[in-house]
Protein backbone atom coordinates (compact mmCIF):
# COMPACT_ATOMS: atom_id res chain seq x y z
CA UNK A 1 0.00 0.00 0.00
CA UNK A 2 3.01 2.36 0.96
CA UNK A 3 3.81 2.59 -3.40
CA UNK A 4 0.35 3.20 -4.16
CA UNK A 5 0.94 6.14 -6.19
CA UNK A 6 -3.08 7.50 -5.49
CA UNK A 7 -2.52 7.23 -2.11
CA UNK A 8 -0.74 10.55 -1.55
CA UNK A 9 -3.65 12.33 -2.45
CA UNK A 10 -5.93 10.70 0.41
CA UNK A 11 -7.63 13.36 2.67
CA UNK A 12 -8.13 12.42 6.49
CA UNK A 13 -9.94 14.01 8.86
CA UNK A 14 -7.65 15.87 11.70
CA UNK A 15 -10.62 17.06 13.50
CA UNK A 16 -13.91 16.13 12.75
CA UNK A 17 -16.60 19.05 12.08
CA UNK A 18 -19.99 18.48 10.84
CA UNK A 19 -22.32 21.01 10.57
CA UNK A 20 -26.05 20.17 9.10
CA UNK A 21 -25.30 17.34 7.86
CA UNK A 22 -22.14 18.36 5.66
CA UNK A 23 -18.63 17.25 6.76
CA UNK A 24 -16.37 20.76 7.15
CA UNK A 25 -13.88 18.43 9.41
CA UNK A 26 -10.57 19.72 9.57
CA UNK A 27 -8.63 17.63 7.42
CA UNK A 28 -4.67 17.25 6.00
CA UNK A 29 -5.68 19.27 3.22
CA UNK A 30 -7.33 21.73 5.69
CA UNK A 31 -4.13 21.78 7.36
CA UNK A 32 -1.70 22.07 4.48
CA UNK A 33 -4.32 25.49 2.83
CA UNK A 34 -3.39 26.37 6.62
CA UNK A 35 0.31 26.22 6.03
CA UNK A 36 0.30 27.65 2.57
CA UNK A 37 -1.07 30.73 3.71
CA UNK A 38 1.13 31.27 6.91
CA UNK A 39 4.06 30.10 5.18
CA UNK A 40 3.20 32.51 2.07
CA UNK A 41 1.99 35.45 4.80
CA UNK A 42 4.87 35.00 6.93
CA UNK A 43 7.80 35.12 4.54
CA UNK A 44 6.12 38.14 2.92
CA UNK A 45 5.33 39.44 6.41
CA UNK A 46 9.01 38.82 7.57
CA UNK A 47 11.34 39.13 4.71
CA UNK A 48 9.97 43.19 4.49
CA UNK A 49 10.04 43.91 8.19
CA UNK A 50 13.12 45.71 7.89
CA UNK A 51 11.98 47.97 5.59
CA UNK A 52 15.55 47.84 3.58
CA UNK A 53 16.46 50.52 1.43
CA UNK A 54 19.07 48.29 -0.62
CA UNK A 55 17.19 44.81 -0.21
CA UNK A 56 19.00 42.11 1.39
CA UNK A 57 18.28 38.46 -0.73
CA UNK A 58 15.20 37.48 1.23
CA UNK A 59 13.10 40.86 0.83
CA UNK A 60 14.76 41.35 -3.01
CA UNK A 61 12.19 37.44 -3.60
CA UNK A 62 9.33 39.49 -1.81
CA UNK A 63 9.93 42.77 -3.74
CA UNK A 64 10.69 40.32 -7.15
CA UNK A 65 7.52 38.84 -6.69
CA UNK A 66 5.67 42.06 -6.29
CA UNK A 67 6.93 43.80 -9.52
CA UNK A 68 6.91 40.27 -11.66
CA UNK A 69 3.28 40.34 -11.07
CA UNK A 70 2.89 43.63 -11.20
CA UNK A 71 4.02 44.26 -14.48
CA UNK A 72 2.68 41.55 -15.97
CA UNK A 73 -1.35 42.47 -14.81
CA UNK A 74 -0.31 46.36 -16.10
CA UNK A 75 0.79 44.62 -19.45
CA UNK A 76 -2.15 42.29 -19.65
CA UNK A 77 -4.65 44.79 -17.77
CA UNK A 78 -3.37 48.74 -18.41
CA UNK A 79 -3.31 50.61 -15.11
CA UNK A 80 -6.81 49.82 -14.75
CA UNK A 81 -6.20 46.49 -13.55
CA UNK A 82 -4.08 47.22 -11.11
CA UNK A 83 -7.22 47.45 -9.15
CA UNK A 84 -6.90 43.42 -8.90
CA UNK A 85 -3.27 43.35 -8.01
CA UNK A 86 -4.21 41.59 -4.67
CA UNK A 87 -6.41 39.36 -6.19
CA UNK A 88 -4.36 38.02 -8.74
CA UNK A 89 -0.88 38.47 -6.22
CA UNK A 90 -2.36 36.27 -3.74
CA UNK A 91 -4.07 33.70 -6.37
CA UNK A 92 -0.22 33.26 -7.84
CA UNK A 93 1.20 32.94 -4.10
CA UNK A 94 -0.88 30.94 -3.04
CA UNK A 95 -0.94 28.46 -6.11
CA UNK A 96 2.96 28.99 -5.75
CA UNK A 97 3.46 28.18 -2.29
CA UNK A 98 0.99 25.24 -2.57
CA UNK A 99 2.41 23.54 -5.61
CA UNK A 100 5.89 23.99 -4.31
CA UNK A 101 4.74 22.29 -0.56
CA UNK A 102 3.33 19.49 -2.08
CA UNK A 103 7.13 18.66 -3.30
CA UNK A 104 8.45 17.48 -0.10
CA UNK A 105 8.36 13.92 0.54
CA UNK A 106 4.69 13.54 2.83
CA UNK A 107 3.64 16.20 2.17
CA UNK A 108 0.09 16.96 0.95
CA UNK A 109 -0.72 18.93 -2.45
CA UNK A 110 -3.59 21.40 -2.10
CA UNK A 111 -3.80 21.77 -5.92
CA UNK A 112 -4.07 18.45 -6.87
CA UNK A 113 -7.75 18.83 -5.54
CA UNK A 114 -9.89 19.34 -8.79
CA UNK A 115 -12.50 21.19 -6.47
CA UNK A 116 -10.16 23.40 -4.90
CA UNK A 117 -8.30 24.39 -8.20
CA UNK A 118 -12.00 24.54 -9.61
CA UNK A 119 -12.61 26.72 -6.75
CA UNK A 120 -10.30 29.11 -7.71
CA UNK A 121 -11.13 29.47 -10.91
CA UNK A 122 -14.69 29.53 -10.20
CA UNK A 123 -13.34 32.83 -7.94
CA UNK A 124 -11.64 34.26 -11.09
CA UNK A 125 -14.16 33.98 -13.37
CA UNK A 126 -16.87 35.03 -10.98
CA UNK A 127 -14.97 38.34 -10.32
CA UNK A 128 -14.76 39.16 -14.42
CA UNK A 129 -18.59 38.53 -14.33
CA UNK A 130 -19.37 40.54 -11.72
CA UNK A 131 -17.25 43.18 -12.01
CA UNK A 132 -17.60 43.33 -16.13
CA UNK A 133 -21.68 43.60 -15.29
CA UNK A 134 -21.19 46.12 -12.63
CA UNK A 135 -18.61 48.26 -14.30
CA UNK A 136 -20.64 48.16 -18.09
CA UNK A 137 -24.10 46.74 -17.78
CA UNK A 138 -25.23 44.91 -20.47
CA UNK A 139 -22.09 46.57 -22.61
CA UNK A 140 -20.20 43.30 -21.26
CA UNK A 141 -21.63 41.39 -23.29
CA UNK A 142 -20.05 43.07 -26.42
CA UNK A 143 -17.14 40.39 -25.15
CA UNK A 144 -19.13 37.70 -27.10
CA UNK A 145 -19.76 39.66 -30.58
CA UNK A 146 -16.23 40.46 -32.29
CA UNK A 147 -15.93 43.59 -34.61
CA UNK A 148 -15.55 42.89 -38.44
CA UNK A 149 -17.38 39.96 -38.35
CA UNK A 150 -19.87 39.52 -41.61
CA UNK A 151 -23.93 39.43 -40.08
CA UNK A 152 -23.81 35.56 -41.37
CA UNK A 153 -21.12 34.11 -39.69
CA UNK A 154 -22.09 36.32 -36.56
CA UNK A 155 -24.60 33.69 -34.62
CA UNK A 156 -21.75 31.06 -35.21
CA UNK A 157 -19.34 33.58 -34.11
CA UNK A 158 -21.19 34.22 -30.69
CA UNK A 159 -21.66 30.75 -30.42
CA UNK A 160 -18.10 29.79 -30.17
CA UNK A 161 -17.30 32.83 -27.75
CA UNK A 162 -19.82 31.94 -25.48
CA UNK A 163 -18.59 27.91 -25.30
CA UNK A 164 -15.03 29.28 -25.17
CA UNK A 165 -15.88 31.70 -22.17
CA UNK A 166 -17.71 28.86 -20.55
CA UNK A 167 -14.63 26.73 -20.75
CA UNK A 168 -12.88 28.84 -19.19
CA UNK A 169 -12.80 28.10 -15.74
CA UNK A 170 -12.94 24.60 -16.58
CA UNK A 171 -9.59 24.58 -18.53
CA UNK A 172 -8.04 26.58 -15.81
CA UNK A 173 -8.76 24.67 -13.25
CA UNK A 174 -8.36 21.32 -15.19
CA UNK A 175 -4.73 22.08 -16.23
CA UNK A 176 -2.79 23.16 -12.62
CA UNK A 177 -5.14 20.19 -11.31
CA UNK A 178 -4.12 17.70 -13.71
CA UNK A 179 -0.59 18.83 -13.82
CA UNK A 180 0.10 18.38 -10.40
CA UNK A 181 -1.77 15.09 -9.72
CA UNK A 182 0.44 13.56 -12.92
CA UNK A 183 3.40 15.01 -11.84
CA UNK A 184 3.14 13.32 -8.23
CA UNK A 185 1.79 10.02 -10.15
CA UNK A 186 4.79 10.26 -11.90
CA UNK A 187 6.92 10.72 -9.39
CA UNK A 188 5.44 7.94 -6.97
CA UNK A 189 5.44 5.73 -9.70
CA UNK A 190 9.41 5.89 -10.48
CA UNK A 191 10.36 6.24 -6.68
CA UNK A 192 7.98 3.01 -6.41
CA UNK A 193 10.14 1.24 -9.33
CA UNK A 194 13.38 1.92 -7.41
CA UNK A 195 12.33 0.34 -4.03
CA UNK A 196 10.38 -2.47 -5.22
CA UNK A 197 13.47 -3.36 -7.66
CA UNK A 198 16.14 -2.61 -4.76
CA UNK A 199 14.24 -5.45 -2.96
CA UNK A 200 15.41 -7.76 -5.48
CA UNK A 201 18.97 -8.01 -4.71
CA UNK A 202 22.26 -7.09 -6.04
CA UNK A 203 20.79 -7.47 -10.40
CA UNK A 204 17.52 -5.58 -8.57
CA UNK A 205 20.03 -2.60 -7.10
CA UNK A 206 21.76 -2.14 -10.21
CA UNK A 207 18.43 -1.82 -12.26
CA UNK A 208 16.88 0.41 -10.43
CA UNK A 209 19.56 2.96 -11.06
CA UNK A 210 17.95 4.23 -14.14
CA UNK A 211 14.16 4.54 -12.56
CA UNK A 212 16.03 6.69 -9.52
CA UNK A 213 17.64 8.88 -11.96
CA UNK A 214 14.57 9.51 -13.67
CA UNK A 215 12.93 10.44 -10.40
CA UNK A 216 15.78 12.64 -9.89
CA UNK A 217 15.21 14.91 -13.18
CA UNK A 218 11.00 14.37 -12.62
CA UNK A 219 11.66 15.79 -9.15
CA UNK A 220 13.73 18.71 -11.09
CA UNK A 221 10.62 18.86 -14.01
CA UNK A 222 8.11 19.04 -11.09
CA UNK A 223 9.33 22.07 -9.40
CA UNK A 224 9.44 23.91 -12.68
CA UNK A 225 5.87 22.68 -13.36
CA UNK A 226 5.33 24.21 -9.80
CA UNK A 227 6.13 27.55 -11.02
CA UNK A 228 5.01 27.21 -14.60
CA UNK A 229 1.64 26.16 -13.46
CA UNK A 230 1.44 29.34 -10.55
CA UNK A 231 2.50 31.69 -13.78
CA UNK A 232 0.12 30.35 -16.12
CA UNK A 233 -2.86 30.74 -13.63
CA UNK A 234 -1.62 34.59 -12.60
CA UNK A 235 -1.22 34.51 -16.41
CA UNK A 236 -4.97 33.56 -17.89
CA UNK A 237 -6.44 35.59 -14.33
CA UNK A 238 -4.79 38.92 -15.63
CA UNK A 239 -5.80 38.30 -19.31
CA UNK A 240 -9.76 37.14 -18.11
CA UNK A 241 -9.93 40.18 -16.26
CA UNK A 242 -8.63 42.29 -18.95
CA UNK A 243 -12.05 41.19 -20.50
CA UNK A 244 -13.93 42.42 -17.80
CA UNK A 245 -11.63 46.06 -17.93
CA UNK A 246 -12.15 46.15 -21.79
CA UNK A 247 -15.10 43.94 -23.28
CA UNK A 248 -14.68 44.97 -26.48
CA UNK A 249 -12.11 43.09 -28.62
CA UNK B 1 -16.40 8.26 13.68
CA UNK B 2 -16.50 8.09 9.70
CA UNK B 3 -14.29 6.52 8.16
CA UNK B 4 -12.64 8.05 4.68
CA UNK B 5 -10.63 6.23 2.05
CA UNK B 6 -7.59 8.20 3.48
CA UNK B 7 -8.08 5.52 6.79
CA UNK B 8 -9.23 2.42 4.54
CA UNK B 9 -5.90 2.11 3.01
CA UNK B 10 -4.31 1.89 6.52
CA UNK B 11 -7.26 -0.08 7.85
CA UNK B 12 -6.42 -3.95 8.25
CA UNK B 13 -7.02 -5.92 4.94
CA UNK B 14 -10.42 -7.70 6.11
CA UNK B 15 -11.92 -4.39 6.16
CA UNK B 16 -10.72 -3.25 3.47
CA UNK B 17 -13.48 -4.93 1.23
CA UNK B 18 -15.96 -2.83 3.01
CA UNK B 19 -14.87 0.78 3.25
CA UNK B 20 -14.30 0.32 -0.32
CA UNK B 21 -17.58 -0.34 -1.17
CA UNK B 22 -18.58 2.52 1.11
CA UNK B 23 -16.22 4.78 -0.89
CA UNK B 24 -17.63 4.19 -3.87
CA UNK B 25 -20.97 4.39 -2.55
CA UNK B 26 -19.73 8.35 -1.26
CA UNK B 27 -19.70 8.88 -5.13
CA UNK B 28 -15.96 9.35 -5.74
CA UNK B 29 -14.89 5.74 -5.62
CA UNK B 30 -11.39 5.67 -4.88
CA UNK B 31 -10.03 8.57 -6.45
CA UNK B 32 -9.40 10.94 -4.04
CA UNK B 33 -9.92 14.31 -5.61
CA UNK B 34 -13.26 12.76 -7.34
CA UNK B 35 -14.56 12.13 -3.25
CA UNK B 36 -17.54 14.70 -3.48
CA UNK B 37 -17.44 13.25 0.45
CA UNK B 38 -14.45 16.10 0.98
CA UNK B 39 -15.38 19.11 -1.33
CA UNK B 40 -17.62 20.91 1.66
CA UNK B 41 -14.50 20.55 4.13
CA UNK B 42 -11.67 21.34 1.30
CA UNK B 43 -13.95 24.53 -0.20
CA UNK B 44 -14.74 25.70 3.26
CA UNK B 45 -11.12 25.77 4.27
CA UNK B 46 -10.15 27.31 0.97
CA UNK B 47 -12.43 29.89 1.52
CA UNK B 48 -11.09 30.43 5.35
CA UNK B 49 -7.37 30.28 4.21
CA UNK B 50 -7.54 32.05 0.76
CA UNK B 51 -9.59 34.98 2.19
CA UNK B 52 -7.44 35.51 5.46
CA UNK B 53 -4.41 34.88 3.15
CA UNK B 54 -6.36 37.89 0.56
CA UNK B 55 -6.76 40.42 3.63
CA UNK B 56 -3.69 40.11 5.05
CA UNK B 57 -1.68 40.31 1.71
CA UNK B 58 -4.25 43.89 0.84
CA UNK B 59 -3.68 45.01 4.12
CA UNK B 60 -0.70 44.44 5.26
CA UNK B 61 1.78 42.84 3.29
CA UNK B 62 1.51 44.88 -0.41
CA UNK B 63 0.95 47.94 0.85
CA UNK B 64 4.48 47.74 2.42
CA UNK B 65 6.40 46.61 -0.13
CA UNK B 66 5.00 48.81 -2.57
CA UNK B 67 5.75 51.64 0.21
CA UNK B 68 9.77 50.22 0.26
CA UNK B 69 9.56 50.65 -3.60
CA UNK B 70 8.14 53.81 -3.63
CA UNK B 71 10.66 55.40 -0.88
CA UNK B 72 13.45 53.75 -2.79
CA UNK B 73 11.60 55.02 -6.22
CA UNK B 74 11.50 58.32 -4.31
CA UNK B 75 15.13 58.18 -2.94
CA UNK B 76 16.84 57.58 -6.45
CA UNK B 77 15.12 60.39 -8.31
CA UNK B 78 15.89 62.53 -5.49
CA UNK B 79 19.96 61.82 -5.21
CA UNK B 80 19.50 62.00 -9.54
CA UNK B 81 17.99 65.51 -8.93
CA UNK B 82 20.85 66.11 -6.65
CA UNK B 83 23.71 64.81 -9.21
CA UNK B 84 22.25 67.29 -11.58
CA UNK B 85 21.83 69.87 -9.61
CA UNK B 86 25.56 69.54 -8.33
CA UNK B 87 26.40 68.92 -11.86
CA UNK B 88 25.08 72.35 -12.91
CA UNK B 89 26.88 73.95 -10.24
CA UNK B 90 30.41 72.29 -11.56
CA UNK B 91 29.40 73.67 -15.13
CA UNK B 92 28.45 76.72 -13.59
CA UNK B 93 32.13 77.04 -11.78
CA UNK B 94 33.76 76.19 -14.93
CA UNK B 95 31.80 78.88 -16.96
CA UNK B 96 32.91 81.47 -14.75
CA UNK B 97 36.71 79.96 -14.44
CA UNK B 98 36.59 80.09 -18.18
CA UNK B 99 35.01 83.87 -18.25
CA UNK B 100 37.78 85.03 -15.81
CA UNK B 101 41.00 83.20 -17.71
CA UNK B 102 39.13 85.32 -21.09
CA UNK B 103 38.88 88.21 -18.85
CA UNK B 104 42.47 87.80 -17.55
CA UNK B 105 43.87 87.21 -21.28
CA UNK B 106 42.77 90.34 -22.57
CA UNK B 107 43.90 92.06 -19.72
CA UNK B 108 47.32 90.86 -20.49
CA UNK B 109 46.79 91.46 -23.80
CA UNK B 110 46.06 94.73 -23.15
CA UNK B 111 48.84 95.68 -20.93
CA UNK B 112 51.15 94.38 -23.37
CA UNK B 113 49.79 96.07 -26.05
CA UNK B 114 49.91 99.22 -24.00
CA UNK B 115 53.51 98.52 -23.14
CA UNK B 116 54.48 98.57 -26.69
CA UNK B 117 53.04 101.15 -27.93
CA UNK B 118 54.15 103.47 -25.27
CA UNK B 119 57.40 102.19 -26.25
CA UNK B 120 57.14 102.49 -29.95
CA UNK B 121 55.87 106.28 -29.15
CA UNK B 122 59.29 106.88 -26.73
CA UNK B 123 60.97 105.54 -29.25
CA UNK B 124 59.86 107.73 -31.78
CA UNK B 125 59.91 110.87 -30.06
CA UNK B 126 63.46 109.95 -29.59
CA UNK B 127 64.41 109.41 -33.54
CA UNK B 128 62.00 112.59 -34.07
CA UNK B 129 64.27 114.24 -31.31
CA UNK B 130 67.78 112.65 -33.00
CA UNK B 131 66.36 114.04 -36.86
CA UNK B 132 65.89 117.49 -35.32
CA UNK B 133 69.77 117.67 -34.03
CA UNK B 134 70.66 115.96 -37.30
CA UNK B 135 68.51 118.56 -39.80
CA UNK B 136 69.79 121.69 -37.52
CA UNK B 137 73.41 120.47 -38.24
CA UNK B 138 72.74 120.15 -41.22
CA UNK B 139 71.37 123.27 -41.94
CA UNK B 140 74.26 125.03 -40.07
CA UNK B 141 76.80 123.09 -42.20
CA UNK B 142 74.89 123.96 -45.36
CA UNK B 143 74.42 127.31 -44.58
CA UNK B 144 78.55 127.61 -43.95
CA UNK B 145 78.84 125.74 -47.45
CA UNK B 146 77.03 128.54 -48.60
CA UNK B 147 78.73 131.47 -46.67
CA UNK B 148 82.08 129.51 -48.29
CA UNK B 149 81.09 129.32 -51.84
CA UNK B 150 79.40 133.36 -51.88
CA UNK B 151 83.01 134.58 -50.29
CA UNK B 152 84.78 132.11 -53.08
CA UNK B 153 82.57 133.70 -55.83
CA UNK B 154 83.54 137.26 -54.46
CA UNK B 155 87.06 136.81 -54.28
CA UNK B 156 87.21 135.42 -58.04
CA UNK B 157 85.33 138.58 -59.20
CA UNK B 158 88.12 140.58 -57.20
CA UNK B 159 90.90 138.21 -58.76
CA UNK B 160 89.90 138.55 -62.53
CA UNK B 161 89.79 142.15 -61.92
CA UNK B 162 92.74 142.71 -60.70
CA UNK B 163 94.19 140.12 -62.98
CA UNK B 164 92.16 141.75 -66.25
CA UNK B 165 93.83 144.88 -64.87
CA UNK B 166 96.78 143.73 -64.69
CA UNK B 167 96.78 141.91 -68.10
CA UNK B 168 95.08 145.54 -69.74
CA UNK B 169 97.93 147.70 -67.92
CA UNK B 170 100.46 145.53 -69.40
CA UNK B 171 99.37 145.01 -72.59
CA UNK B 172 97.47 148.81 -73.15
CA UNK B 173 99.08 150.53 -70.26
CA UNK B 174 98.06 152.99 -68.28
CA UNK B 175 96.31 153.16 -65.72
CA UNK B 176 92.93 150.99 -66.50
CA UNK B 177 89.51 152.84 -64.62
CA UNK B 178 88.58 150.57 -62.17
CA UNK B 179 84.47 150.81 -63.06
CA UNK B 180 84.88 149.82 -66.53
CA UNK B 181 87.03 146.69 -65.59
CA UNK B 182 84.25 146.07 -63.33
CA UNK B 183 81.67 145.93 -65.72
CA UNK B 184 83.34 144.02 -67.86
CA UNK B 185 84.44 141.49 -65.74
CA UNK B 186 80.90 141.22 -64.87
CA UNK B 187 79.68 141.02 -67.50
CA UNK B 188 82.09 138.13 -69.02
CA UNK B 189 81.21 136.31 -66.61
Amino acid sequence: MATDPIHQFQISKWIPIEIGGLDFSFTNASAFMVATVAGAGAFLFLTTSSRGLVPGRLQSISEMAYEFIASMLRDAAGSHGMRFFPFVFSLFMFVLVANLLGMFPYFFTVTSHIIVTFALAILVIGTVLVYGFWKHGLGFLKLFVPDGVPGVLMPLVVAIEVVSFLSRPVSLSVRLFANMLAGHITLKVFAGFVTSLGALGVAGAAGAVLPLAMTVALTGLEFLVAFLQAYVFAVLTCMYLNDALHPGH
Amino acid sequence: MFVTPGFAQEAPPALDEAHTVEGAAQGGGDFPPFNTETYPSQLLWLAITFGLFYLFLKRVALPRIAGILEVRRDRIAQDLDEAARMKDEADEAVAAYEQELAEARKKAGGIAQEARDSAKAEAEAERRKVEEVLDAKLKEAEGRIADIKATALADVGVIAEETAGAIVGELVGGKVDKKALAAAVKAAR
